[in-house]
This record gives structure tokens, C-alpha cells and sequence, in this order.
């Protein structure tokens, strides 16, 4: 009963992190980052069948940071598009040396 | 019975010394530093202004602050009454019959281990002697500086300094211990810096003064090795303990204690101005001319010869150290003599007499007749310091008469003198006092201290070394006449013949106040009597001691016996008593009617030929051109040799080490690797791209090469 659910999570994972990797579009990046988010929120919650309540606890704390994350996500990305009129990634690299 | 016996020893043992009050004497001077330091620094702001604007006070006398007044008081104030309680301790010395030093102990200065140093003052007499000396010569050239100086804004600093001076100065002489010694040692070469400097502003000036201070460094070297050896040996640096332990710790004659002896010789060179160390008194007459008395004529110089006399046992037990002592001293004596020679500045003259008389000094403590040493130390601390306050007062009253007229013409050089007898009387007779007492001619007190060291020096030339003895000799007495002749050289160029100053300035030359005219008097009276204190007793009832009218009891000899007592023991056991006779026959009632009556005849015929030179002010003059005199007034170009052969090297070789080593090799490796960093840091900055997905991808490269290397 546990083995689908892992796979399915790592399924999930994966194609955050393909996603993340090869697309442009940061809202298409930030929406990959929330898919790896559920992925472990799932894998949390199938295990704690096996290891306790302790797996659903944290899926709370994982879902409260998410939702702050969003917000500041977006918040960012939106004050990005209003100065560049774009949120192709590829434009910006000015954070380096 | 026995009881008596008791008593009467336990009343000999309450007559001992009680010192009184010994820490006033040297905290007198203190307290003079700091009220009339306090005083400077109040007034610093206005003398600066005054400095800046002309140098010299135009505010009449009634107005000025008290900042500028008080000092008159203050300054010679607590000299009088350190030369007070030093009489008081002077007078229960002598009434005690004291044998062995009283060591008063204040605190404990340096305690590391084994090593202990404690801040005390030996009392005996010899530092009484030398007390007497700084605090009542130095009590009357403060009075004097209270009319020489009293125009300058810098007033109060000076007689902050000056004061300052005389207590590191008697911290010399009282200290009980080789780094109490050293402390005045350097406190005195401190003083003397700053008072050379006085008139910071003038460049030259300021050169001498620096040029004393790294001269000086040189000898402390020697003292400060010499005392690191002392403390190897002995394991303590008080003086009774080591001078006690000396003669059965040291080998007579052994290595040890001769290098002890000649880097403590190398200290005293440096202090007392003798060859090779000598180049910096000629240079320190920049300072104030009463500074010249006080400190490059009477006291500080003569420490290195109160060091040999007080280190004595030393020097007895080492004869090599003592003939290099006798020969430095004979050299300086005949060298310094022929500079003196041919100088036409009075300071400069003075000053290589100076120079030429340590020389005698230390030719004295050199042939091991300690007593005469300090004897020449005391009467040459009268008449030179009479010789420079009579010089000072000559170009105050030169200095006041070309300032009135705006002449531009040296007021210290003595070719723009002559004549000065009819308008500076008392400093004239004052000064021919001196000038006849520091030629050796009875019965003036040079006559008595300079013959008893020729005398000693032509003994020693009975024993051991005689040769070299017997060339100090002749070199003594050949330099005693040249002294004669330089000192009546100056006398003539300066108070008779006619005068060069001009007609205008003539008129403007002036006597000194009293304030600095009985200074000379007292001096004069001293440098006439001085002698007297020490007639040997086998000569008092010749003409020597005026057939026995002066008394014979040859007080020093005795009174200094318990201080270099063990010195002369350790020479008579080893070397034996002093001869009888000069090296070639004739007694010493002979040979010093000899010396006194060529030095007569020297002084007598150098007026009449000085008296015919035809000499022109130094604006008309050339300066000596080729031959000995030339050589003379260049000083045997001594100057401009350590110019070459050590100034100038070490100047190249700083450069290349600061230029080279420094900039080139040192930096440039601390260059060198901070290059490198930021090469590095270059690199590594190059895979910031900023791009997000770059990020993104090694991260996740990471994790899977983590988790690929935990699963293996």
C-alpha cells in the first residue's frame, strides 16, 4: 500500500526538478518548486502510516511555509515583470561578481 | 672594664651619620621641574606667539605675566635649598668620620626573580663631593640664567629643563646602584638634548641637539653591556655588594674584568666627550650659553669620570683598562688643545678647553690617582663654568649692541670682539682669573688639580706599561701649555687690542646686571682658592703652600680615602706605590715650579704676540687657507671624516634596506600574496554566472553526486 504512494511522490519530484531546471518562465519555476513541495508532503504523509503521527504533523509546517513562500514569491516576481515587462529568467543574472 | 669598652664603642656607633633628609635634596629640583613646567606649559601658547613674531620679549619687564616672572624664583629657589640640605649633610659627614657608605632605601624599583633593584641614594663621600659641586655651581648659574635669559619667551621651559636637569644629575651621583646610576645617565643626556634644542627652531640647532643624543647612545651601549656583565658575575648591581666582592671574584688582570673596564670606558667616553665620542660637545654649544656652563663645562660631562672614580676597584683591578682610560684621556687632552688653538668662536674655544680638560681628568683616574681626577673635576667645575658665564655675559652684551644697530655680524665670533675690557670690567678680571687658573699657575686652583694629575701620570710611568706612561706624560705637559696659550689667545682677542665691533655698536656694549655679574665673582673667588683644599701635605712648607700659610692637611686626599681607598690597596699590592720622582730625576716641588712657570712664561708671551696680530672682523677675514691651521680650524676634518666613513655609510645602507629589502623584498612578498588571492578569487568568481537555472543544476548535480556516493 505504501510502495505506489512513494513512487507516485517520487514521480512527482522528479518532474518538479526537471521543471525547475530546464524552463524559463519563473512562474512555470515557482509552480515546479510548489510540485516538489507536495511530492515530500505526500512521501510525509504515506510514511507516517508506518512511523507515526509525527508525518502528518510536519506536512502542516511544510504547507504554512509554502504559503508564505508563495506570497513572497509571487510578490517578488510580479515587482520583477512591472520593472522588465518579462519573467524569462534568462534575463536575469545581474547577481554575480 | 668591659663595659666601658662597650659604651664607648656604642658612642662611637651614635655619632655615626645620620643623613638629613637625603630625598629633598633630589626632590627639590623635582618640584622646580614641575612648578616651572606647569608654568611653560601655561605660557606655552603666548611664547610660541612671541617666537613666532621676533624671539624676543618686547613687553617691558613690570607687565609681564607671572608665568614669565615666577620662574626667576622658583629656579634658583629650590637649587639654594638643595645646596642647603646638602650642606647640612655635608657637615654631620664630616663631623661623623663616616668609613663605609650609608645606602638610605626608598622603595623596590625592578623585581624579576633573582634580580632586585631598589631606589636608593648611597651617601658617601665622594657623592657628597659631587653634590656639592652640581647643587652650588648649578645654584649659581641658575641665578645668572635669571639675567641672561629673562628676554626669552621660552623662560619658563628653560628653567623647567634646567631644574630637571640638575635632579637627574644628582640621581646620578647619589644613585646606589649601576641602573640608578644609568638612570640619571640618560636622564642627564635627555635634559641636555632638550637644552641644546632650546631654540628648536633654528635647524642647526636642532641638529646638535640630536647629534648629542645618538653620539651619546653610543657609550650608554657600553654601559648598559658592561652592566650586563657585572650582573653575570655578581648577581646584584648595587655598589657596595659588587665593589666589596670585586677583588676576590674578579682575577687582577683577568679578561672579565678588563672588558667590564673598557665597555664602561666606551659609556664614559660618550658622557664626558673624549675620543672618539668627542664630535658632540663642540656642536652642543648651540644651546643657551649658562647650559654650556652648567651642563657641557661643570657636571654632566665630568659623570664619566665620577663613574671611573666610583667604579675605582674596577679599574685598579684591571691595568689594561686603566692605561686605555690614562691614553684616551692624554690623546683627548692634546687633541681637543689643538683644535682650541685656532677656533675664533669663544664657544668653541671653550668648548674643545672643555674637552681637553676631561681629558686631564681622565688621565688621572686613568694612572690610578683617583683623587686627583675628581680634585681637577671640582676646581674645572669653577673656573669653566666662570669661563662660560664670563663668555655668555661677552655675547649678551655683543648680541644687545649689533641688535641695535642692525649689524649682521656674529656675536660669538671673537675676531668682531676686541677691546672689551674697558666696557665689561668685571667679567673682564673674572675671566683672567679663570683663564690663569685653567693654565696652571699658582696659586690658582687649576695650578694645585692639573699638576697633581701630570705628576701621578709621570709616576706611573715608573711601573708597568712605562712607556706608554712616560708618552701620557710628555703629551700632558706639552697640551698644559698649549691650554695656556689658547686661553690667553682668547683673552687678548677678546678684552684688549682694539676694538673691531664698530664705532656705533661701541657704544651699546654694556656690563652685565648684578644678577649675572656675582655669579662671576663668587666663581672667581673659587677658582682663586679652590686649590687650596688639597696642598699636599709634603708640599705645604714649600712655596707651594706658601711655607705652609695655605693648610696642608690635603683635605680631599683624606676625605675621598674611604671611597677609593680599596682602589689604591689593590694598586699598591699589585703595581706598588706611586714613584717619588719624575721619570727623568727632580721632585715634585721641582717639577711644579717647572710646569707653573712655563705655563707663565707661555701665557706672558702669548700676550705680547697676540697683542701684535693684526686681526680682522670675520665679515673682512678669510678663513684659513692650506697648512696646519687650516687643519686646526677644520678640526683635523673629523666631522667630515665620520661623515664619510660612518655617517654616510649607514645613511646607504638605511636607504638600501628601506629602499631594497623593505620596499622591494618585503612588500613585494606581501604584495605577492595578496596578488595571488585576488588572482584566485578571480577565477573563482568567474563561475557566478547569475543565471538561476546554472544555480539550479549544479545544486541538483550535487545532491545526486551525494546521494549516488552514500549509496555506493
Amino acid at each position: 500500500m505504501i510502495t505506489p504512494a512513494l513512487v507516485l511522490s517520487a514521480f512527482l519530484f522528479v518532474i518538479g526538478a526537471f521543471g525547475v531546471l530546464v524552463r524559463r518562465n519563473a512562474i512555470i519555476i515557482f509552480l515546479c518548486i510548489e510540485l516538489m513541495l507536495n511530492a515530500v508532503n505526500l512521501t510525509f504523509v504515506a510514511l507516517s502510516r508506518v512511523v507515526g503521527i509525527e508525518g502528518q504533523l510536519f506536512v502542516f509546517f511544510v504547507m504554512t511555509v509554502a504559503a508564505a513562500e508563495a506570497a513572497v514569491g509571487l510578490a517578488i516576481i510580479i515587482s520583477i515583470f512591472r520593472h522588465y515587462e518579462t519573467v524569462n529568467v534568462d534575463n536575469f543574472n545581474l547577481l554575480k561578481w | 672594664m668591659l663595659a666601658l669598652v662597650q659604651e664607648g664603642a656604642e658612642a662611637v656607633a651614635e655619632a655615626a651619620f645620620e643623613p638629613f633628609l637625603p630625598g629633598f635634596i633630589l626632590l627639590l629640583p623635582f618640584l622646580g621641574f614641575l612648578v616651572n613646567g606647569a608654568l611653560a606649559l601655561a605660557s606655552g601658547k603666548r611664547a610660541a606667539d612671541v617666537t613666532r613674531t621676533g624671539g624676543e620679549w618686547t613687553i617691558p619687564e613690570a607687565d609681564r605675566p607671572f608665568t614669565h616672572t615666577l620662574p626667576s624664583l622658583v629656579g634658583p629657589g629650590v637649587l639654594f635649598a638643595a645646596f642647603a640640605v646638602v650642606i647640612v649633610n655635608f657637615l654631620r659627614m664630616q663631623g661623623a668620620g663616616l668609613e663605609a657608605p650609608v645606602v638610605v632605601t626608598y622603595w623596590t624599583w625592578i623585581e624579576t626573580g633573582t634580580f632586585e633593584v631598589a631606589a636608593g641614594l648611597q651617601l658617601d663621600q665622594l657623592s657628597m663631593v659631587m653634590m656639592l659641586v652640581v647643587t652650588g655651581v648649578g645654584f649659581l648659574i641658575h641665578v645668572f640664567s635669571v639675567g641672561y635669559m629673562k628676554d626669552d619667551p621660552g623662560y619658563s621651559r628653560y628653567f623647567a629643563y634646567l631644574n630637571l636637569f640638575v635632579f637627574f644629575m644628582l640621581v646620578l651621583v647619589s644613585g646606589a646602584s649601576f641602573p640608578i646610576m644609568f638612570v640619571g645617565w640618560e636622564g642627564v643626556g635627555l635634559c641636555s638634548y632638550l637644552l641644546i634644542g632650546f631654540w628648536f627652531k633654528d635647524r642647526e640647532k636642532a641638529d646638535a641637539g640630536k647629534k648629542a643624543f645618538i653620539v651619546n647612545r653610543i657609550g650608554d651601549f657600553g654601559f648598559l653591556i658592561a652592566m650586563f656583565l657585572l650582573y653575570n658575575t655578581f648577581h646584584t648591581l648595587d655598589f657596595v655588594p659588587v665593589f666589596a666582592g670585586a677583588p676576590d671574584a674578579l682575577i687582577y688582570g683577568g679578561s672579565m674584568v678588563t672588558t667590564v673596564t673598557l665597555f664602561l670606558l666606551l659609556g664614559a667616553t660618550g658622557k664626558s666627550a673624549q675620543v672618539p665620542l668627542y664630535v658632540w660637545l663642540p656642536d652642543a654649544m648651540a644651546g643657551p650659553t649658562p647650559v654650556s656652563a652648567l651642563i657641557h663645562a661643570a657636571t654632566m660631562v665630568t659623570a664619566g669620570v665620577y663613574m671611573v672614580a666610583r667604579t675605582s676597584v674596577l679599574f685598579a683591578l684591571a691595568p689594561v683598562g686603566g692605561l686605555v682610560v690614562a691614553g684616551i684621556g692624554a690623546l683627548t687632552a692634546l687633541f681637543a688643545a689643538t683644535i682650541a688653538l685656532s677656533q675664533y668662536d669663544i664657544k668653541k674655544v671653550l668648548a674643545y678647553s672643555t674637552v681637553s680638560q676631561l681629558g686631564y681628568m681622565f688621565l688621572g683616574v686613568g694612572v690610578g690617582a683617583y683623587t686627583a681626577g675628581v680634585f681637577h673635576l671640582m676646581t674645572h667645575a669653577f673656573f669653566k663654568a666662570l669661563l662660560f658665564l664670563g663668555s655668555g655675559v661677552v655675547i649678551h652684551s655683543m648680541h644687545h649692541a649689533l641688535h641695535h644697530t642692525h649689524k649682521d655680524w656674529d656675536s660669538q665670533d671673537m675676531r668682531n670682539m676686541g677691546g672689551l675690557r674697558k666696557h665689561l670690567p668685571v667679567t673682564c678680571v673674572t675671566m683672567w682669573v679663570a683663564t690663569l687658573a685653567i693654565s696652571g699657575i699658582w696659586p690658582f686652583a687649576g695650578f694645585f688639580s692639573k699638576d697633581e694629575i701630570i705628576w701621578y701620570a709621570g709616576a706611573a710611568a715608573q711601573g708597568p706599561h712605562a712607556s706608554w706612561y712616560m708618552l701620557f706624560w710628555v703629551i700632558s705637559l706639552i697640551a698644559a701649555m698649549m691650554t695656556a696659550f689658547y686661553m690667553t689667545r682668547m683673552m687678548v682677542m677678546t678684552f684688549h687690542g682694539a676694538n673691531r665691533t664698530g664705532e656705533a655698536e661701541q657704544e651699546h656694549l654694556h656690563e652685565a646686571p648684578p644678577t649675572m655679574t656675582v655669579p662671576l665673582i663668587v666663581l672667581a673667588v673659587l677658582s682663586f682658592v679652590g686649590g687650596w683644599i688639597n696642598v699636599p701635605e709634603a708640599l705645604g712648607h714649600s712655596w707651594i703652600g706658601m711655607f705652609g700659610t695655605l693648610p696642608m692637611s690635603e683635605w680631599l686626599h683624606h676625605w675621598l680615602e674611604p671611597v677609593v681607598g680599596m682602589a689604591v690597596e689593590i694598586r699598591a699590592e699589585h703595581v706598588g706605590a706611586f714613584a717619588e720622582s719624575a721619570p727623568i730625576g727632580g721632585g715634585e716641588v721641582m717639577w711644579a715650579g717647572l710646569s707653573t712657570l712655563l705655563a707663565l712664561a707661555v701665557v706672558v708671551a702669548s700676550v705680547t704676540v697676540v697683542r701684535k696680530w693684526v686681526i680682522l672682523p670675520a665679515a673682512e677675514s678669510d678663513e684659513p687657507a692650506g697648512g696646519v691651521r687650516s687643519l686646526l680650524y677644520r678640526k683635523w676634518y673629523v666631522d667630515e671624516l665620520y661623515d664619510r666613513v660612518i655617517v654616510r655609510p649607514v645613511v646607504a645602507g638605511s636607504r638600501f634596506l628601506w629602499k631594497v629589502v623593505d620596499a622591494g623584498v618585503v612588500d613585494g612578498m606581501v604584495n605577492a600574496v595578496g596578488s595571488l588571492s585576488r588572482a584566485f578569487g578571480f577565477v573563482g568568481s568567474m563561475f557566478q554566472t547569475g543565471a538561476v537555472n546554472t544555480y539550479a543544476f549544479i545544486l541538483t548535480a550535487g545532491v545526486v553526486l551525494i546521494l549516488w556516493a552514500v549509496a555506493l
